[in-house]
């Protein structure tokens, strides 16, 4: 029994690379189908077709009045858009930026100064602040007050106070019209 | 070599395998697990449908993620997954044609067990778990084809949960109790889905149980023979991993020209048509893979012993795949393989005829010459069982067994064993 | 016995004779065996022609969406038909979607937009049934692959107009089809020469529009067509250097043990 496996061993050196390299091959061509095979079942988790053509919103502004704050929804998230009144425009371009926690110039946030348009949703962890309703707390800023953590954001929707660490988002968008703004 | 000091992984694997054995086990069971050197390639059909019931788990898993199983909006949503989700068209096409290459691979399982006598002792019990999980896996699967919500779906789930409205007096109640209503509806197809999702998880348990009882004597072989010593086998690993792995991609060009190029053969195009409780299409047709117990339950159009023909045929088509429980003591020869027993080898490829001829009755209107086929076929697939399979062990004179695998199987009969080099002990 | 034995032939005679003769009857009631057509999505390496896509969406638009929706299309859709996102969206434009409700409560119609569906002729089953004659239009963009035959049944169907054989009973306010089973069919003749003018200046026969809205539906049924038939040419590609690696691999291996 032993001579076969000496026999087997010698006679078939070359034998044993070439064998070598086929494994190898195998073993190659295997991962790369594991991967190929992999690849497709991540993808169906991303957006769906139908979810990622949803993604822009058009909105007519000319119903909302001068200090008044309209929600509307985009991706299902609400976004925020605040008719700003000269005064909050003013309190909002009047901060010092060395103060803020994460320094932004109101010009920067937004096209139109007298119309503020930002995603509800707290940078903390996902809450919706106050303020869109008349009666609601907005906070010492004006702004919005999210009821979860205490963030408080002020009249350009910007971190103030709390445990937030950025400013509330500014999602993608244009005007499309006189009183006409397309989100996303 | 022997002082060397093991590497910080082989340590780890030690450590764990001192508190939980796991990859002793793995070792001694997927590794240098004893098997027969002789397995011709029927034998890879069982770690194929192992396979196969792993791709349907993870395929199904996704498919769960994006359906709505709700009657109002389980056709859309099913079309959403087609159109719309990323890759769902390949996942649901896998999933769909995966269900018949299953059955294709367990039918083909089957056989060959019956073929080479692999339920008789030791194996009973290796054999029923086989059984039970067949019996499993056809729930699965009708429930499954349930849920996409088209006409068929509607249908066979109508027809299906009817045959229980034969059992006598409480037969109405139980159907009821099945639909959770008065008709098949969004009560059924929420309990279906919740079943689908479970059912296939309740497979795998028993499929570990089947491959316990396997390993506890090992794989039968073509011979029959047991194994009687080391010349007889052959480590499971690299042989038969490689000889496993090599059909697994033969099977997969099959399998993917289905699911690339002709997704919807084995389909029905009527389930593409929405469900509609107000309308039965012309032709109810099962899956392909239902065909034979579909035409027993049609071929019993008359009444024995006052017992109705509805409850005769419910009881002959469900009897049809129980009788398979007692095929072990049925089967009365000593000897397990066909190779060494001159009548029953004919006797085994009539009853594959017989399933083929049950299944083209099946797949076709009841009307004239299929009735009489369909009777005939069914009278002799009970005929196989219960009158030729107990009578040839005692009329059939075997031809001898040889001496050994070995003996068989190698030049020279001598039994020489496979080199100790390759043997990973 | 010997007159026993001549009964029971003669039954059979007249029972092969009765079922031949209720054969017959059946198949006045059959259709002819479905015309196969060349299509160019058809075999492995087949793809959707964009044109005839193009001119197929025309004829649907045109004539078709009068009665039958395509419920599972949505504008956005049609990008696969090489539309611009601009060409899209002024397509969508041209139609009204319901939206709403609005701030008053009230359900209002809008222009719609490239992520709605293309809205169907009538808001609902009923509806359609009413505007005609009892019978429901199908809904078409499944109608490809809701049927035996594919798109040489919808093809067969939409040529299928022909004048009834003598003594055939067209019921009233039917019409004779050879190919839909029964032959009776709600559905007027919709094809007529010339019924639409192609931009690329096909000529607008009655088979060449068949072929082209019949390429459009198998479309709509099986838009993900060229994709898969795409990845299937590459899976079958590895998979077969795979199983002659895997033979060799196991050639090589089982050498020592045969």
């Amino acid at each position: 029994m032993v001579d076969v496996a000496q026999q087997h061993l010698s006679h078939a050196h070359s034998g044993e690379s070439r064998r070598d390299f086929l494994i190898l091959t195998a073993g190659a061509l295997g991962a790369v189908a594991v991967a190929a095979t992999v690849w497709p079942f991540i993808e169906t988790m991303n957006p769906a077709r139908d979810t990622l053509a949803a993604a822009s919103t058009e909105v007519d502004l000319a119903p909302v009045a001068v200090g008044q704050r309209l929600t509307i929804a985009w991706r299902g998230k609400p976004v925020f858009i605040d008719h700003r009144t000269p005064a909050e425009i003013k309190a909002a371009r009047e901060v010092d930026l060395t103060q803020l926690r994460d320094p932004q110039a109101d010009s920067e946030r937004v096209k139109q100064a007298e119309w503020l348009i930002v995603v509800g949703v707290c940078t903390h962890l996902g809450c919706i602040p106050l303020g869109q309703k008349t009666g609601d707390d907005r906070g010492p800023y004006g702004g919005w007050f999210c009821p979860c953590h205490g963030s408080i954001y002020d009249t350009s929707g910007r971190i103030r106070q709390g445990p937030a660490p950025l400013n509330l988002a500014v999602p993608p968008y244009q005007f499309t019209g006189k009183s006409a703004v397309k989100i996303g | 070599m022997a002082d060397q000091r093991p590497g910080a992984g082989t340590r780890i694997i030690r450590w764990i395998d001192h508190r939980l054995p796991f990859f002793a086990m793995m070792n001694h069971e997927l590794y240098e697990y004893p098997t027969p050197r002789n397995l011709n390639y029927w034998w890879n059909f069982g770690s194929l449908a192992g396979f196969m019931l792993l791709v349907m788990i993870v395929t199904g898993i996704f498919l769960a993620m994006q359906y709505t199983p709700s009657a109002s909006l389980a056709f859309d949503s099913v079309e959403r997954i087609m159109r719309d989700v990323n890759y769902g068209w390949l996942i649901r096409y896998a999933h769909a044609n995966g269900a018949s290459m299953f059955f294709a691979i367990v039918y083909i399982h089957i056989f060959r067990g019956l073929y080479y006598g692999s339920y008789k002792a030791p194996r009973e019990l290796l054999w029923i778990l086989g059984v039970i999980i067949l019996v499993l896996m056809i729930a699965t699967a009708f429930m499954g084809y349930v849920l996409p919500w088209g006409q068929m779906s509607y249908w066979a789930a109508t027809v299906i949960t009817s045959l229980f409205s034969a059992i006598p007096v409480i037969g109405q109640s139980i159907v009821t109790f099945l639909w959770g209503g008065f008709t098949v509806g969004d009560p059924t197809l929420h309990r279906f889905y919740a079943l689908h999702y479970l059912l296939p998880f309740i497979i795998l348990a028993v499929v570990l149980l089947h491959l316990i009882a396997l390993h506890r004597f090992g794989s039968n072989n073509p011979l029959g023979i047991d194994m009687k010593g080391q010349q007889d086998s052959i480590p499971f690993h690299p042989y038969y991993t490689i000889k496993d792995l090599f059909g697994l991609t033969v099977f997969l060009l099959i399998y993917a020209f289905f699911v690339f190029y002709a997704p919807n053969f084995l389909g029905n195009p009527d389930n593409y048509i929405p469900a509609n409780p107000m309308q039965t299409p012309n032709h109810i047709v099962p899956e392909w893979y239902l065909l034979p117990y579909y035409a027993i339950l049609r071929s019993i159009t008359f009444s024995i012993f006052g017992i109705p023909a509805k409850l005769l045929g419910v009881l002959a088509s469900f009897g049809s795949l129980f009788l398979l429980l007692i095929v072990p003591w049925l089967d009365s020869s000593p000897v397990r393989s066909s190779r060494f027993r001159p009548i029953y080898k004919w006797v085994f490829w009539l009853l594959v005829i017989d399933v083929l001829a049950l299944g083209w009755v099946g797949a076709n209107p009841p009307q004239g010459i299929v009735v009489t086929v369909g009777q005939i076929a069914t009278f002799y697939y009970y005929l196989h069982f219960l009158i030729l399979l107990p009578l040839l062990g005692k009329i059939e004179r075997p031809h001898p067994l040889p001496a050994s695998i070995a003996a068989a199987v190698l030049p020279g009969g001598s039994g020489m064993a496979a080199p100790a080099s390759l043997r990973k002990s | 016995m010997g007159r026993k034995l001549a009964f029971g032939w003669l039954a059979a005679a007249a029972a092969a004779l009765s079922l031949t003769v209720a054969a017959s009857a059946a198949r006045a009631q059959e259709t002819p065996p479905l015309p196969h057509q060349q299509w160019s999505f058809d075999g492995v390496f087949g793809t959707y022609d964009i044109a005839a896509l193009q001119r197929g969406f025309q004829v649907y638009k045109q004539i078709c969406s009068a009665c039958h929706p395509v419920k599972h299309l949505f504008f956005r859709d049609l990008a696969a038909l090489d539309y611009t996102p601009d060409q899209i969206k002024a397509l969508a434009a041209s139609y009204k979607c319901t939206a709403g409700p609005n701030d008053q409560g009230q359900m209002y119609e809008r222009p719609c937009l490239p992520s709605d569906p293309i809205p169907g002729p009538f808001p609902n089953d009923e509806a359609a049934k009413a505007a005609n004659g009892g019978a429901l239009p199908p809904d078409l963009s499944m109608v490809v692959k809701a049927r035996e035959g594919g798109p040489d049944y919808v093809f067969a169907i939409l040529n299928g107009f022909v004048p009834a054989p003598a003594g055939f009973h067209v019921v009233q306010g039917k019409y004779y089809n050879e190919y839909f089973p029964g032959h009776n069919i709600s559905m007027p003749p919709p094809l007529s020469d010339g019924a639409v003018t192609f931009a690329d200046g096909t000529k607008a026969t009655v088979p060449q529009m068949a072929h082209d809205v019949v390429t459009f539906l198998s479309w709509a049924a099986e838009p993900n067509l060229d994709t898969r038939h795409r990845i299937g040419a590459r899976v079958f590609l590895f998979l077969i250097v795979g199983v002659g690696i895997f033979y060799a691999a196991k050639r090589k291996i089982w050498a020592a043990v045969h």
